[in-house]
């Protein structure tokens, strides 16, 4: 292992982060005050507690990880676009670095951007109403793997990507979606009988069930199917990744 | 000495069916500079690629200081340093950061101390703190090989370092490159331009096509270049050049209207005065003198 090499994609990388610290703080908070007042205030009021947790407390755990699973996308495809589309890239892959320390560099900041923004997200939503965390170590581990994985596949992304219109296609297309319906706002088993097969095609339903276990010992699924469910997705993200690299797909021709 | 860069072999076939380099091979000692000519597209720049591990080579082997760029690459690539042709940097960083990125991306310890002699010997340490767009373009070219000086290479790659430089910079850069060369720092680099192999190689190779054609000392080269051609235009046309100018090496053109005749600049300039007397006691009228220069385009030509 090459730390220093990692250590100084690391670095750079969480340079541009805090280079923009404003922007990268403050749309995470706002938007989470925004979905706050429409849903809790304005909506919530209406809606009843949900298995038996106040629907405001109900949907924090799906904010936080709708943030998360959007900006470790985004922040890991930026992360490798920015430098194939200005042409930086060919100082990193004539670097005395593996693939795996590439990987490690750039998608271990994006994690860290992620997790941060998840955690101010926690913090704001305490303003908003009183959370207590029935088991605290799940939530840290479910919130880490999540980061991680989704900056696995915005990594893939950002090396798959030839233009910044696909760069945003795919979040927008794909990820806002399964998230949006992935029981961020409700839980699966308020829709139909159809609709919540469907639903278990969805990868994020098992991801935001697990989250929402580690918060309030409900869940959709079992947290087992959830701890597999991202095992899995992980693992897959992870070998897609390694077949890229094995064949320098579009980064080594 | 011994040889620094090895290859042996080497192709690179793009999946497209493009062949960008066809059975290279090529040994470059420890301080050495090799100057690589080529016209656009002729394969120079995926030479610098293969072995930089840019691109993947279809055939071939390439060492670096003795050890495989494919299976000892970590030990092969953190002895090069790579000067693109591109200006390829991040434009919100800054000069001094980019720079200790690049120290610690090939996995050096940090050294503000070296950092500081680079920018200093680049003259760039007055623009440490300058973000990189607010560079010229010249400055930027600067900032790309402080950033390939940062880990301390053996190995330099410059691809076109003059390509949209001014005469200044192209100077400072030369001194640089003698400068490294007395570190024992072995430089391969790229260019269109004649002169810059003159002022600065031990040795010329000729690219295209994706193949070396040609791979020879300097001066063997420049002596090829030096030639000039005088064209000696008649006021009227001749069968056969006469008898007593046989001893020079003239050429008459095809409707007898002009005398060819090459020479050496650097050879003594009294030849031409002797063929001019000559040609006017051999009673012929000259109407126009002519002289040119084989350029570098004529040279590829010629060689392809």
């Amino acid at each position: 292992m090459n730390f220093r090499s990692i250590q100084a994609i690391y670095v750079f990388e969480m340079t541009r982060f805090f280079r923009t610290l404003l922007q990268s703080f403050v749309s995470p908070v706002i938007s989470t005050c925004l979905y706050f007042v429409v849903f809790g205030a304005a909506i919530g009021g209406r809606i009843d507690a949900v298995e038996g947790v106040n629907y405001i407390a109900f949907i924090v755990p799906g904010l936080i990880m709708l943030s998360v699973m959007t900006q470790a996308v985004s922040n890991a495809s930026f992360g490798i676009y920015f430098p194939k589309f200005i042409g930086t890239i060919y100082e990193v892959l004539s670097a005395p670095i593996s693939f795996a320390e590439i990987v490690v560099g750039y998608v271990g900041a994006a994690a860290s951007k992620a997790l941060f923004i998840g955690l101010v997200i926690l913090a704001t939503s305490l303003f908003f109403v009183d959370i207590e965390i029935i088991h605290p170590i799940v939530m840290i581990l479910f919130l880490v793997v999540t980061c991680i994985s989704f900056s696995l596949l915005g990594f893939i992304l950002g090396v798959w990507a030839n233009n910044f219109e696909q760069l945003q296609l795919v979040p927008l297309l794909i990820i806002t979606p399964l998230v949006f319906l992935g029981g961020s706002f409700y839980s699966i088993s308020m829709l139909p009988k159809f609709w919540q097969i469907v639903s278990l095609f969805n990868p994020v339903v098992y991801l935001i069930s697990g989250f929402r276990w580690a918060f309030y010992d409900h869940s959709d699924v079992s947290i087992v199917t959830s701890l597999l469910a991202i095992i899995l997705f992980t693992g897959f993200c992870t070998f897609i990744i390694f077949i890229i690299f094995k064949t320098g797909w579009r980064l080594r021709p | 000495m011994t040889d620094m860069l090895s290859i042996t072999g080497l192709s690179k076939r793009y999946d497209d069916g493009q062949v960008a380099l066809e059975n290279v091979s090529l040994d470059v000692k420890e301080g050495e500079i090799l100057a690589l000519l080529g016209p656009n597209g002729a394969g120079k720049t995926t030479l610098i690629s293969a072995v930089c591990g840019l691109v993947v080579p279809t055939e071939g082997q390439i060492n670096v200081g003795g050890f495989d760029t494919e299976s000892n690459y970590r030990l092969a690539r953190s002895l090069i340093g790579l000067v693109p042709q591109e200006i390829s940097l991040e434009p919100f960083e800054k000069v001094i950061n980019t720079v200790r990125f690049s120290r610690g991306l090939f996995g050096k310890n940090p050294n503000d101390d070296y950092v500081e002699i680079v920018l200093r010997q680049l003259s760039l340490w007055d623009k440490k703190d300058s973000k990189i767009m607010q560079l010229s373009g010249g400055m930027k070219r600067r900032v790309l090989i402080a950033k390939a000086l940062a880990h301390e290479p053996r190995v330099l790659f410059l691809d076109e370092p003059s390509a949209g430089v001014d005469v200044e910079l192209r100077r400072e850069m030369w001194k640089l490159v003698s400068q490294l060369k007395s570190q024992g720092v072995t430089i391969i680099l790229t260019t269109h331009y004649i002169e810059e192999a003159e002022a600065i190689a031990d040795r010329v190779g000729v690219i295209s096509k994706g193949k070396l054609i040609l791979l020879e000392e300097k001066k063997a080269l420049i002596k090829r270049m030096g030639q000039k051609k005088l064209e000696i235009s008649l006021q009227s046309p001749i069968a056969a050049i006469p008898a007593q100018l046989q001893h020079f090496q003239l050429s008459l053109s095809d409707d007898g209207m002009s005398i060819n005749y090459l020479y050496d600049t650097k050879g003594s300039t009294n030849e031409i005065t002797k063929l001019l007397n000559e040609i006017s006691s051999a009673d012929l009228k000259i109407s126009d003198l002519k002289t040119s220069q084989s350029s570098l385009e004529e040279i590829f030509v010629s060689l392809i």
